[in-house]
């Protein structure tokens, strides 16, 4: 039993609340908001240091005990992604000061900003499959409102599709839901481990799994992606920058937790999907990031390409691609939160998101241009920087699980992103400028914000072995269910 | 009792995919509603429709129905309940903006 393991989803529901009230107040809402998020952080480094050294934290909800009532598991793997989410959404808030504007911040900006967290945090923590649907809701529902703040004709017309794609997914992760409770009559995850491996995984308890994949691969963007470029465009770049760097990875968190921990026992039939599906996401990922020549839609496809790679390392499901997982899924949320803030700065300094009407920004802004160079370099996965551990223990994993073509498609994709965003450095920062009147804008603020995201992506590649004394400890629990199976039900 | 359900359920599930497929924004709304009815049935019929008492009143009786499916559809219906009335509001919203209703009729990338 551990209290601990409600703060980070107390600490933003209470803001969230209290900024309802404040609607007028900016400056105080700014201030609240910060401190909340730091506190946030703060807890999330005692739950890490916790975990390390008393193992897996839960928290039984109302004494309920397990399988009955609803509980609050936290490992390693969760509590890791709690961190990096709350030190990326920090980044966000602090750069969301400048970009998104006042009429969007009376318009309950932050409000949506900390409800999202609560979902975010929520799904990461929760060990209950129901529980977890409702935390994706509270998610969606404020992504929902975030998206179509503004109300522009492109803003609402995309939130239209995001809303009806995402009803639809629920709508079905709740028949999953209530398919695996006929079957196996629980909804305690790690009760759902042991009665699935008991009843022995095939037949119908193929089906639900599949259509859980289904469900999860629609909101993470694994294949099912055709909503994603669109409606990830819409809205101004902070709100994409916490999409891009949560949302997909709260998709790819519920797949992974899926198929590590409940169906893992016929591996041959669900795994031999998540390779396809991973491999048919990286390849379109990429084609779509190589062929489109607007910063957002370059930005979206680049996320795409990464859901697939994590997604590769699952399949193989080796301790080694597992642990890459974890680490790889860490480092993207820090990365991508970084690319979208500072495409979000390329936008406002060159006053367009088509690159062909950009050219010369290195001038003017030099800070930025090679930030995004080095963040670049990072994405594509070059040896001293964050990137690079996980792509190498992801492919070491695949090629000892015998996945050559999918190992060689990973590091092809590593090509397409490494020529999409060099693309986007070229035409955006060498060239010469255009013509006619060039917005001016204030850095300062936003630079410190990029240089400590860029700071901790470098940190976290040079530390990579201080990193991974921890990611192998989550990725323990993912090769070995029995661990988490025995710390939630142990009396 | 089991097959009525499952034959309702199917019945929601039709005329929601119908709902959704079609143009109009208000249409679509109704369907995603009636979708969302149909899983709740669905969720219902899962977990078994024994006849048995109360679960916690009293506590005396032999047979008693699962309250855990209730649990669970009552939560999904504030939620679904929540996504439809955004949802409305967003038709609305985007009727008055686009000056129709027909989602699909709104091309181009303007802002």
């Amino acid at each position: 039993m551990s209290n601990l393991l409600a703060l980070p989803i107390l600490i933003p529901l209470c803001t969230a609340v209290i900024l309802i009230f404040l609607k007028e107040k900016i400056l105080l809402q700014r201030f609240i908001s910060t401190v909340s998020a730091i506190l946030n952080i703060m807890i999330a480094l005692v739950l890490i240091y916790r975990v390390h050294s008393e193992g897996i934290q839960t928290l039984q909800m109302g004494g309920w005990v397990p399988p009955y009532g609803i509980v609050f598991v936290g490992d390693m793997f969760a509590a890791l992604l709690v961190l990096t989410a709350s030190v990326v959404s920090l980044g966000i808030l602090l750069y969301s000061f400048r970009n998104i504007g006042a009429e969007r911040e009376r318009f309950y900006y932050y409000t949506f900003f900390h409800f999202l967290l609560v979902g975010v945090y929520g799904s990461f923590l929760t060990g209950d499959m129901f529980n977890l649907f409702v935390f994706f809701e509270v998610m969606l529902i404020s992504s929902y409102a975030l998206i179509s703040l503004g109300g522009t004709k492109l803003q609402l017309r995309e939130t239209s599709k995001y809303l009806l794609i995402n009803i639809v997914s629920s709508t079905l992760f709740v028949a999953a839901v209530a398919y695996l409770y006929a079957a196996v009559g629980t909804l305690n995850m790690a009760h759902l481990s042991q009665r699935v491996a008991e009843a022995g995984q095939g037949g119908v308890l193929n089906v639900i799994a599949v259509l859980f994949l289904i469900v999860f691969a629609l909101k993470a963007g694994l294949f099912l992606f055709f909503w994603l470029p669109g409606s990830y465009s819409a809205p101004p770049s902070a709100i994409r920058a916490l999409f891009g760097a949560l949302l997909t990875k709260v998709g790819l968190y519920a797949i992974i937790r899926t198929f590590t921990l409940i169906f893992v026992n016929d591996p041959g039939l669900t795994h031999t999907w998540i390779a396809w599906l991973a491999a048919a996401t990286m390849i379109l990922g990429g084609l779509g990031a190589v062929a489109y020549n607007d910063i957002p839609r370059i930005f979206n496809y680049n996320v795409i390409i990464s859901v697939g790679f994590v997604a590769f390392g699952l399949a193989a499901a080796t301790p080694d691609a597992l642990n890459g997982a974890v680490f790889y899924l860490l480092h993207d949320m820090l990365a991508k939160g970084l690319m979208f803030i500072l495409g979000g700065i390329i936008i406002t300094a060159a006053g367009t998101d088509q690159l062909k009407d950009m050219g010369g920004l290195i001038k003017r802004y030099p800070l930025i241009g090679w930030m995004f160079f080095i963040l670049a370099l990072a994405l594509v996965g070059i040896p001293p920087l964050s990137g690079f551990a996980g792509k190498v223990l992801i492919t070491r994993g695949g090629l000892d699980a015998g996945m050559l073509t999918l190992s060689l498609i990973g590091l092809g994709s590593s090509f397409l992103v490494l020529y999409s965003l060099i693309k986007v450095f070229k035409l955006a920062f060498w060239g010469n400028e255009p013509e006619g009147d060039l917005p001016k804008i204030r850095l300062k603020s936003v630079n410190a914000v990029a240089a400590g995201l860029l700071v901790l992506v470098i940190l976290m590649g040079i530390g990579a072995d201080w990193v991974y004394s921890y990611v192998a400890q989550a990725g323990d629990v993912l090769a070995h269910p029995a661990l988490y199976i025995e710390a939630v039900i142990k009396e | 009792m089991e097959l009525i359900m499952a034959v309702a359920v199917g019945i929601l599930f039709t005329i929601g995919v119908y709902l959704i497929l079609s143009k109009g924004l208000l249409r679509i709304v109704l369907g995603t509603s009636l979708l969302t009815h149909g899983v709740h049935l669905l969720l219902l019929t899962m977990a078994g429709l024994k006849t048995g008492a109360a679960p916690v009143l009293g506590g005396k009786t032999e047979t008693y129905v699962d309250p855990l499916p209730q649990a669970l559809i009552l939560t999904s219906i504030v939620i679904s309940f929540g996504v439809t009335a955004f949802f409305f509001v967003l038709a609305y919203r985007s009727y008055q903006t686009l000056g129709t209703d027909e989602i699909d009729s709104v091309k181009g990338e303007e802002q």
